[in-house]
């Protein structure tokens, strides 16, 4: 044992790690990847979605529209995103008597937060447009609509692709707090690993190295994703 | 084709134009100069909105453009622009770029229009550029592009916002080239510039701009040669 370790490793070493009892849990526990990344990619979807519609209600030069938009985020940022999760989980039966499911409360938590955030990302992409491209559209006659889809957006997207997969990333890990209404995702079922072997280190550490795993292979499809956008440069 | 009556621009309390009255007939060639701050780049772009007079109107064709009514947007179709910064879509190609207004505004057929856009491409000289992004041409292939893109929705007029500011000397000459060309068609147009060989050569008149009013307003030999105004002659007196 002593020789398979380096000296500075030793105090880890006595900690006397046993992986052997969580070896046949691991399948249980990899299958949860599969709802974070279900929670990750629909959140995501609908929160960009919202995000660059409320983007658009902040830049649009209505009032209304802005306040509204302003409003939102502010509620969304300005509270812990598991509370959202908890309330929308449990006031929904309350309000609206409807029983809803772990699942769709999560993506409606996660994407109604995430718009929040990337709205104000997006809105500082399309203000750091150039003021000249919309000019241009302008003076052929272009129309609002297809001017922000096809020329003001595009480029806005371009620029904050980075930040956007910031936020992606962002969202993945925060979809562990599903736990909390007792969605079986790779964190909730690492715990139940845990208490039923009565090891909490080692199946907790198999769901932190799947996280690390899925984040980095995230990092490297948007990485490739983000050279292909730049064959216009 | 042009009409301007007592035309006034203010930015908060800076009186760019002060009123402006003049007309620009079918086909002429207007060159408009000045020193800079004098307020020719905003007279040019109050022309077709692009910035909103404060008083004053503009109309096109009869059309009165300042008129809250008009759908300035249709108007804007028959009036070109080309920018000193070129403005061309860098997420498009030059071939997009060219036909996308024609496609999307016009409603013109993919076809139709790329066989527009390969003749507007070969007038100035880039038809083999047409499936490249902008950011791989010189300023001066990128402001023939943005010339080729306007003359694309057929305007009647075209306005030039210096468009030879922003380019290398030696790009000057193939844009200048090009906006020749096209005067000799027999287009409106109205230039910002300060190539004053440029405006004496190819202008039918010149407008003399000078604190937001219009200081002279000759055609360009009499104006190179005797200029009335003092303010004109200070000028040419530092540019010639």
């Amino acid at each position: 044992m002593d020789s398979l370790f380096p000296l500075s490793l030793m105090p880890l070493a006595q900690l006397e790690l046993d992986f052997s009892k969580v070896i046949p849990d691991i399948p249980y526990i990899l299958n949860g990847v599969i709802t974070n990344l279900a929670f990750t990619l629909v959140s995501a979807f609908f929160g960009f979605l919202l995000g660059t519609i409320l983007a658009i209600f902040k830049i649009a030069n209505i009032k209304p529209l802005e306040g509204f938009a302003n409003f939102y985020t502010s509620i969304f940022r300005g509270t812990p995103l598991i509370l959202q999760i908890v309330i929308i989980y449990f006031a929904t039966p309350q309000l609206l008597n409807y029983p809803i499911a772990a699942f769709p409360a999560g993506i409606i938590a996660f994407s109604l937060n995430s718009a929040a955030y990337s709205s104000e990302t997006i809105r500082g992409g399309i203000m750091g447009v150039d003021k000249g491209q919309k000019e241009a559209a302008q003076t052929l006659g272009v129309m609002y609509l297809p001017m922000m889809m096809d020329i003001v957006l595009p480029q806005a997207f371009k620029n904050i692709l980075p930040a956007l997969v910031n936020e992606s990333i962002a969202l993945l890990k925060d979809s562990a707090l599903v736990s909390v209404i007792g969605v079986e995702e790779l964190m909730r079922r690492g715990q139940i690993v845990a208490q039923r072997e009565f090891i909490y280190f080692e199946p907790l550490l198999v769901v932190g190295v799947v996280f690390y795993l899925m984040i980095m292979g995230f990092t490297w499809v948007a990485r490739r994703f983000e050279q292909r956008m730049r064959v216009s440069d | 084709m042009i009409k301007v009556e007592q035309l006034s621009k203010a930015f908060g309390p800076l009186e760019v134009l002060q009123g402006i009255t003049t007309d620009i007939e079918k086909g002429q060639v207007v060159a408009i100069i000045g020193p800079s701050g004098c307020g020719k780049s905003t007279f040019l772009r109050c022309l077709n909105l692009l910035e909103r007079p404060t008083k004053g109107k503009v109309y096109l064709d009869g059309v009165e453009l300042t008129d809250p009514k008009t759908d300035i947007r249709k108007a804007r179709q028959n009036i070109g622009m080309v920018f000193q910064h070129f403005n061309l879509f860098p997420n498009m190609t030059v071939m997009e770029n060219v036909t996308y207004a024609p496609i999307k505004v016009k409603n013109m057929t993919k076809g139709n229009a790329q066989e527009l856009g390969y003749n507007l491409l070969s007038r100035v000289g880039l038809e083999e550029k047409a499936d490249v992004y902008p950011s791989r041409l010189s300023g001066g292939q990128k402001q023939r592009v943005a010339i080729a893109r306007s003359l694309a929705m057929q305007p009647q007029v075209m306005l030039f916002d210096e468009p030879t500011s922003a380019l290398d000397p030696e790009m000057v000459k193939e844009v200048l080239d090009v906006i020749k060309s096209l005067a000799e068609t027999g287009i409106t147009m109205a230039i910002v510039t300060h190539e004053m060989g440029f405006a004496r050569e190819v202008a039918d008149r010149i407008i003399f701009l000078d604190s937001g009013r219009i200081a002279e307003d000759a055609p360009p030999d009499i104006f190179f040669s005797t200029p009335k105004s003092e303010r004109a002659c200070q000028f040419l007196e530092k540019v010639l």
